[in-house]
């Protein structure tokens, strides 16, 4: 069962990244990374980490994605064609991205981590990946980096405004659109 | 359900999304691109947190999420930007950083 579980999340969030990555249209894009999004929860799902799946769903596929969606349509669909990228990259980026893979495996499967081919502890506390668990986490252990955190995100707000907001010399010239 | 089965599931999911950046030329596909790489590593984190029992990892991945959400507002402030500025949405044209 937890077979059948895993492969089905793992061939539904592989297809929406290999759909991501392909995909011409950058809106259809989008909507591939939040059906790669929703499947992913679902492994997080089988590695109990409930509180993560759910906010993977709440915060990454409904309010960062809705962001995503508004900013593709307003700069509308500007379909790329397939394979289209510079002549070196076409030929090293493959080359480079099996040489990460293959990496990335000898460290992972070399590494000599004794869990390595088992599904884990089996005596975990009960509460594990809970929110009650992980509230008390960041509250206790890890207050300097929840603190920081929220640090981050104003920060983050801040330069939004002064990247995208419209600036007072811009007012005089015609915005896009207007004169062509 | 063995913990390197996951290990693999995420170095793959990095490695799309690490073709994606290489590949793709505009700005907001490479922001996915990206977001596809975030996902996996916190997949990894994920695994390593159930084959260790201990739950650090998943409070690293919600640290991950919100530097992700961070990156996100930043990039996408910069893409309205480059649009309003009437530059070409391709990063490949992109090749000086004057305003």
């Amino acid at each position: 069962m937890e077979q059948i579980a895993f492969f089905v999340g793992a061939i539904g969030a592989l297809g929406g990244a290999i759909a991501v990555v392909s995909l011409k249209n950058p809106f259809y894009s989008v909507l591939a990374l939040v059906i790669h999004l929703v499947f992913l929860a679902g492994i997080f799902l089988l590695l109990m980490a409930q509180f993560l799946a759910a906010a993977l769903i709440v915060v990454y596929a409904g309010a960062v994605m809705v962001l995503y969606v508004f900013v593709a349509a307003y700069v509308g669909g500007i379909e790329e064609p397939k394979w289209d990228a510079s002549p070196e990259l076409r030929v090293i980026g493959p080359i480079l991205a099996v040489a990460l893979f293959v990496a990335i495996g000898v460290a992972v499967l070399g590494s000599g981590l004794s869990a390595l081919g088992t599904p884990g502890p089996d005596d975990i506390p009960a509460g594990f990946g809970t929110p009650e668990a992980i509230g008390h986490l960041m509250l206790e252990d890890f207050l300097v980096a929840f603190e920081a955190a929220s640090l981050l995100l104003l920060i983050a707000a801040v330069a939004a405004i002064v990247l995208a907001g419209r600036r007072r010399e811009d007012r005089n010239k015609p915005a896009r659109g207007e004169q062509a | 359900m063995d913990i390197e089965w996951f290990l693999i599931l995420s170095a793959l999911l990095f490695t799309i999304g690490f073709i994606g950046v290489l590949v793709r030329r505009n700005p907001v596909v490479i922001l996915l691109c990206l977001e596809l790489m975030l996902s996996a590593g916190a997949l990894a984190f994920i695994s390593f947190s159930r084959m260790l029992g201990n739950q650090d990892g998943q409070v690293f991945v919600l640290v991950v999420l919100v530097v992700a959400a961070c990156e996100v507002v930043v990039g996408l402030g910069l893409v309205v930007a480059m649009f309003r500025r009437r530059l070409p949405l391709d990063v490949d044209e992109m090749k000086e950083l004057k305003g």
